[in-house]
């Protein structure tokens, strides 16, 4: 089966300042898959996730060369528009980041500062996103209550709901799961097989088990390369590099 | 018992006199002025306004002015404030530029009003032709309070939390767009205490509205633009100062002292109230 | 939202700043510029070091502010010697010794007492401490620049006890703790380790407090006399605000007198950041973080 290559780094080196956080990085991303980024804290898999959607430009003094393609053209190629890209490239934070809103403002902000006004339109969305984040039937009758108020796992996937109204095509999962508990990760995992189909993810994490679970796809990240990648199924039980062995076998003893 | 506990009871007990001391200092002098200008004050004092003629004393016009001037004040220096302080925190990339601002804005906040008194005078009173009015003088306080919008402005949106930014741009919010929608709305208190800050500056300030807004205690007439535009007259201050060293009239001098007070004490809690709300949030 | 209204909203706000930064720098401008040039007519060393201040001379006005800058610093070190000890006490009282009910009330009070506006404590300067001052001390007049001394030290108070609280209050319960924890009583540590490690912002509170002493104009006028003497303790004297705000009024557009008084504005406004820089400067040198 071919697969449709929807991203794409080729030789991309990433600077913070004069530190290099990623070193000549060569990766596919698959279209409607999960691909997921290990390895050990600052190893640059965040650091990579970030490229994708320019988080990275929140941070003074960052800089990337080489070539980094979203369908084919260059995320960052001078000029573009970055806001654009980042309704197409969606993104899940490590801690759910809400707004001071209601839930119901909270999904609607994305499709409203695209444009839409109507009510019906709106409310339309904000059911079937909240629906598609597993989140609906929780919150159906408190639309209009302070999203502040849901609990951590809840908040997160009602991020994920948020980020999908604007109906991106990738979702950038930053270690998403990382400040929950066993319940609600569990939860987001289940919702993760229900979305491969339509979206393209990419997932940063520090749980190899949730990697060999969720994932089709699976690159491992060390001192800002990317030292192995491949299906998961063929890196979790045979890995070809020496290092990723060692990681591997230290994380799942 | 322990010499050191002894030296320990001493400095403490000099803690509490010092802090005594300057508790009945600070109330004696608001007592003392509130003691005073309670028994002058009327309904008609501040309701009436002065005529010589009529015999009758009255400071509503020095109300009305002092209105006007922080309305006026404040309507110039919020927008071009919180517009530089937007683009200075959000936008700005040249260091120089944010630098000089915030270097400009220390060394201002602390200069000496009767100076901008004389640059009131001389530039909105003379130069620009505005004659001593209520508006060039809200002109210069506007210039003298902007430091302050600016930096207490800047400080509210330097705290606006990195997850409201990150959540909008994440979804492809243009910036406007999220400063609009989350950044603004969640440093509101901050900007609104600057205001407060300014207000009560406003209603202390006497030397820079004695050159620029004139001394007249007679009721101004606001009904047109145009007679709006030539009102000048005396705020508050400027009237207890005229009151107390020209005229020697000490009991009109301590009813506007009072008033005085009671106002300073409604910004104080009105400045409270929302800085309340800003911990709460 | 598109880009063009993104690049609107952009431009919008960048005019503001712009107008905002060049007034800014506009002003600091103008305070330089427009001081110069009677000090150099009138001479560096006359206009700085002349005992005599007679500007309302038509025939031969001599412009020595030497009384004026005299009688300024002589007043702002006064209250500063006054107010600094009183104030920093204070504030060591509600950062740390004071029960929560009691440091709540006395919180309230100087923050009101910040927001009186300076005429106020003037007309009680000129009501109560002069008329005391005259017959306590036997004096021809009261207004003196004891009396300036006085009311200043009082306007300064809450600022400083306001800045010098917030220092203390930052310095980090681990030092303390530190402390207690060799042996030390508690005002043992307040005033040997809190009171230090406060330094800079303690620094800057006084700092601030001489600079609105050196200032204030109003209050000053109100009770100092303001006849240009050399000053002395007890007797009129007239300050560089007090000066300006005399005689601004009279002094005819472009004539030398107001392009004189402009010069004093200037030594006030360098006086003043010099003041505002002390506690910078004191940052870098001491080698303190």
């Amino acid at each position: 089966m071919s697969e449709q290559i929807i991203l794409s780094a080729r030789g991309l080196d990433f600077y913070y300042g004069p530190a290099q956080a990623l070193r000549s990085i060569h990766l596919d991303i698959p279209a409607k898959k999960v691909t997921a980024l290990i390895g050990p804290s600052g190893c640059g898999k965040s650091t990579f996730l970030r490229c994708l959607n320019r988080m990275n430009d929140l941070i003074p003094g960052a800089r990337a060369e080489g070539s980094l393609t979203f369908h084919g053209e260059e995320i960052y190629q001078k000029g573009r528009d970055v806001a654009a890209l980042r309704r197409r490239i969606g993104m899940v934070f490590q801690k759910p980041n809400l707004f001071p809103m209601s839930i119901y403002d909270n999904v609607a902000y994305g499709p409203r500062l695209h444009g839409i006004r109507s009510r019906s339109a709106l409310d339309e969305t904000v059911e079937r996103s909240l629906r598609a984040a597993a989140i609906w039937e929780e919150v159906a009758n408190r639309l209009k209550r302070p999203a502040l108020g849901l609990s951590g796992g809840q908040q997160q996937r009602l991020c994920i709901a948020r980020a999908l109204a604007v109906e991106p095509e990738v979702l950038l999962m930053d270690e998403a799961t990382s400040a929950l508990d066993p319940i609600s990760t569990g939860r987001i995992e289940t919702l993760l097989g229900t979305l491969k189909d339509r979206y393209t993810i990419v997932l940063v994490t520090h749980n190899m088990r949730q990697a060999a679970r969720v994932s089709s796809r699976t690159a491992f990240f060390l001192n800002g390369e990317v030292v192995e990648r491949g299906p998961t199924e063929r890196l979790f039980s045979m890995p070809r590099d020496r290092r990723t062995e060692a990681y591997l076998t230290g994380c799942l003893g | 018992m322990n010499p050191r506990h002894i030296r320990d009871f001493a400095a403490k007990a000099l803690l509490w006199l010092s802090a005594g001391a300057v508790s009945a200092l600070l109330l004696a002098l608001a007592g003392y002025a509130g003691f005073r200008g309670a028994p002058e004050l009327s309904w008609r004092f501040l309701t009436g306004q002065e005529s010589i003629l009529g015999g009758t004393a009255g400071i509503l016009p020095s109300v009305v002015n002092t209105l006007v001037v922080i309305a006026v004040s404040l309507a110039v220096v919020l927008p071009v404030g919180v517009g530089a302080a937007v683009y200075l925190t959000e936008y700005a990339r040249n260091r120089l530029f944010v630098e000089g601002a915030a270097f400009a804005a220390g060394v201002l906040s602390g200069v000496p009003s009767i100076l901008y008194a004389m640059i009131g005078a001389l530039v909105f009173c003379d130069k620009l032709g505005l004659q001593k009015t209520l508006l060039a003088g809200s002109l210069t306080l506007s210039i003298m309070t902007l430091p302050t919008v600016l930096r207490t402005t800047q400080e509210s949106l330097k705290a606006a939390p990195l997850s409201y930014r990150e959540g909008a741009l994440g979804l492809g919010a243009g910036k406007w767009p999220m400063i609009r929608t989350l950044i603004l709305p969640a440093s509101v208190d901050g900007i609104v205490t600057g205001c407060i800050l300014a207000a009560g500056r406003v209603v202390g300030e006497t030397a820079v509205l004695m050159y620029t807004a004139g001394l007249s205690m007679v009721m101004q007439d606001f009904s047109s633009l145009q007679s709006a535009l030539d009102a000048s007259g005396a705020t508050l201050s400027t009237a207890l100062y005229v009151y107390a060293k020209e005229r020697a009239d000490f009991g009109a001098a301590f009813a506007v002292a009072t008033v005085l007070l009671f106002l300073t004490a409604a910004i104080n809690s009105l400045a409270a109230a929302v800085g309340r709300r800003v911990r709460r949030v | 939202m598109s880009r063009a209204g993104e690049r609107a909203a952009q431009a919008v706000l960048f005019l503001c700043a712009l107008a905002a930064v060049a007034l800014l720098l506009l002003l600091t401008a103008f305070f330089l510029s427009s001081g110069l040039p009677a000090i150099r007519e009138i001479g560096w060393k006359e206009f700085l070091l002349g005992r005599v201040w007679d500007s309302a001379d038509r025939a031969a006005p001599q412009f020595g502010i030497l009384p004026l800058l005299l009688a300024s610093i002589y007043g702002a070190a006064g209250a500063a010697a006054l107010a600094v000890p009183l104030g920093l006490l204070t504030a060591l009282f509600l950062a740390r010794a004071a029960p929560k009910g009691v440091a709540a009330c006395v919180r309230q009070l100087v923050r009101l007492l910040a927001g009186v506006p300076s005429v106020v404590c003037g007309l009680v300067g000129m009501t109560v401490l002069v008329p005391f001052l005259r017959e306590w001390l036997d004096l021809p007049a009261g207004d003196s620049l004891l009396a300036a001394v006085l009311v200043l030290a009082v306007m300064i108070l809450p600022p400083v006890v306001e800045l010098a609280e917030d220092a203390l209050a930052a310095v980090p319960a681990a030092y303390e703790e530190a402390s207690f924890a060799l042996g030390a009583t508690e005002t043992e540590t307040w005033f040997q380790v809190t009171l230090p490690a406060a330094g800079s912002g303690v620094l800057a509170a006084v700092a601030l407090g001489i600079g609105r002493a050196v200032g204030e104009a109003m209050a000053v006028l109100m009770v100092a006399g303001n006849v240009a003497n050399m000053p002395t303790l007890l007797g009129s004297v007239r300050l560089l605000t007090t000066g300006i705000a005399m005689e601004f009024g009279y002094a005819a557009a472009g004539s030398l007198r107001q392009r004189a008084l402009l010069s004093i504005g200037l030594v006030l406004f360098v006086l003043v950041v010099l003041m505002n820089a002390l506690p910078h400067l004191a940052r870098r040198k001491g080698g303190r973080p």
